[in-house]
């Protein structure tokens, strides 16, 4: 079967920021559409600001070797640089930036999104499993749209787009869109419409592999 | 004449007692008050309540507070990481406590204690485990869960400059939980990498005026 790569999923997303977009990409797969968002320069740039929430706004690319500043990290604890323009602010502001819904766009990876957009992405609930939050659930609420971007099947070839998450939640009906390897997902109050579909799938073998029902 | 300014991290650390709860600044790396944490460690209280974002990395800093088993409870967002082995450890030992906080409710929790307020409704985790046993209430249409502020004895930060009165600036991402924490504790002890005198910070600039803080320190870089 043809799925998308991850970087493919990658630009995918980036081709759907707007110009002047305030965005958060979480921590895994949504980084990568950091690489994609249209370089200062080339034909189709747009200005989009990219938040982290460990207190930065308009973070530009990861810094050539030798340049790390311990002090200047993303949420992974990767070293990033800023742009000109760019502003650092304490975590409370932070997060009032997103929980206040002045970010646009937040794109998160997740474990399982329900056909009404209710989203497990923080915990297995596995008993030996450690938890850790960290701030999954204020993003998830948090942002104007929340977007996810995950493998469409489980490595043993389920659905992870399901009726109703058998993961604890991470937050009620937020998900707008769902980026996967196969399509693209959009969550309406009339439920799930394909916006996108990777070549040589038709719907009907994508409504096969999709736990809950679509449309185009 | 106000001078918050100590000899050393010993003197800055003195007076913590058995089973205060501590805040610790810093995201991962960046901003972590390891000076402090290590005088923390030298100085001895125990049965301690850490409030961080994390549960320490590595074997040094928090880790190496938690590994002395001083530690009785650790409140923060995000305490698994790649090199957490020793809260891992005690974890699954049920040798510590463990209160997990979605990172934006730990950040206001933190600054309404610090502001005086009771208390505030949130949208964040609302149906999921995290808020299970709290008040909700229906606001404009959304669900919302009560949290309490959370209040700290000593509050241990890093900032990167400040003067004898407690002003205080910051640098790049190390900011995070500093200016919050600071405002939330009974003491507060900022290490600095530089002190300046009055006047040598610009007031437009400061980030947290020098009465959220009682005791600063000069740490090397």
């Amino acid at each position: 079967m043809n799925r998308w790569t991850r970087d493919q999923m990658a630009a995918r997303v980036a081709r759907d920021i707007p110009e002047g977009a305030y965005v958060n990409l979480g921590i895994g797969l949504p980084t990568l559409v950091g690489n994609h968002l249209p370089a200062a320069g080339s034909k189709d740039y747009r200005e989009i600001l990219l938040h982290s929430e460990n207190g930065v706004l308009g973070m530009g690319p990861a810094p050539a070797p030798g340049e790390e500043d311990p002090d200047l990290i993303n949420a992974g604890k990767q070293p990033v640089t800023l742009r000109p323009g760019g502003a650092f602010f304490h975590h409370a502001d932070s997060f009032a930036m997103m929980r206040g819904g002045h970010l646009d766009i937040c794109v998160l990876g997740a474990f399982q999104v329900s056909a009404t957009g209710d989203l497990a992405n923080w915990h297995t609930g596995a008993p030996d499993a450690i938890p850790a939050v960290g701030g999954a659930m204020d993003l998830a609420i948090g942002a104007k749209k929340t977007y996810v971007m995950m493998e469409h099947l489980t490595k043993s070839g389920e659905s992870k787009i399901v009726a109703r998450c058998s993961y604890p939640l991470t937050a009620l009906a937020c998900v707008s869109r769902i980026y996967t390897d196969l399509a693209v997902i959009d969550l309406t109050p009339q439920g799930l419409k394909v916006l996108d579909i990777v070549d040589g799938l038709s719907l009907a073998e994508l409504q096969r592999l999709t736990g809950v029902p679509l449309s185009h | 004449m106000i001078d918050k300014c100590v000899a050393d991290t010993a003197a800055a650390l003195q007076g913590v007692q058995d089973g205060a709860t501590v805040m610790i600044g810093g995201f991962g790396g960046a901003g972590q008050p390891s000076e402090l944490i290590d005088a923390l460690i030298a100085q001895g209280a125990r049965d301690l309540v850490v409030v961080n974002n994390n549960a320490g990395n590595g074997e040094t800093g928090l880790a190496a507070l938690l590994k002395a088993g001083r530690v009785r409870k650790i409140v923060c967002s995000f305490p698994r990481q790649a090199d957490s082995q020793v809260f891992d450890a005690l974890y699954r030992a049920g040798r510590i406590e463990l209160e997990l906080v979605p990172q934006g409710n730990l950040a206001e929790r933190i600054r309404a204690a610090g502001a005086g307020i009771g208390g505030f409704f949130t949208p964040t985790g609302y149906g999921t485990e995290l808020a299970k046993g709290k008040e909700t209430r229906e606001i404009g249409g959304r669900m919302h869960v009560f949290e309490l502020p959370i209040h700290a004895d000593v509050a241990l930060i890093q900032a990167e400059r400040g003067d004898r009165w407690g002003n205080l600036v910051y640098r790049k991402t190390a900011r995070n939980f500093g200016p919050v924490m600071a405002m939330a504790a009974t003491l507060t002890v900022a290490a600095v990498h530089e002190i300046v005198p009055l006047g040598g910070l610009d007031p437009e600039h400061i980030v947290t005026p020098g009465i959220f803080v009682q005791r600063v320190v000069q740490v090397p870089r």
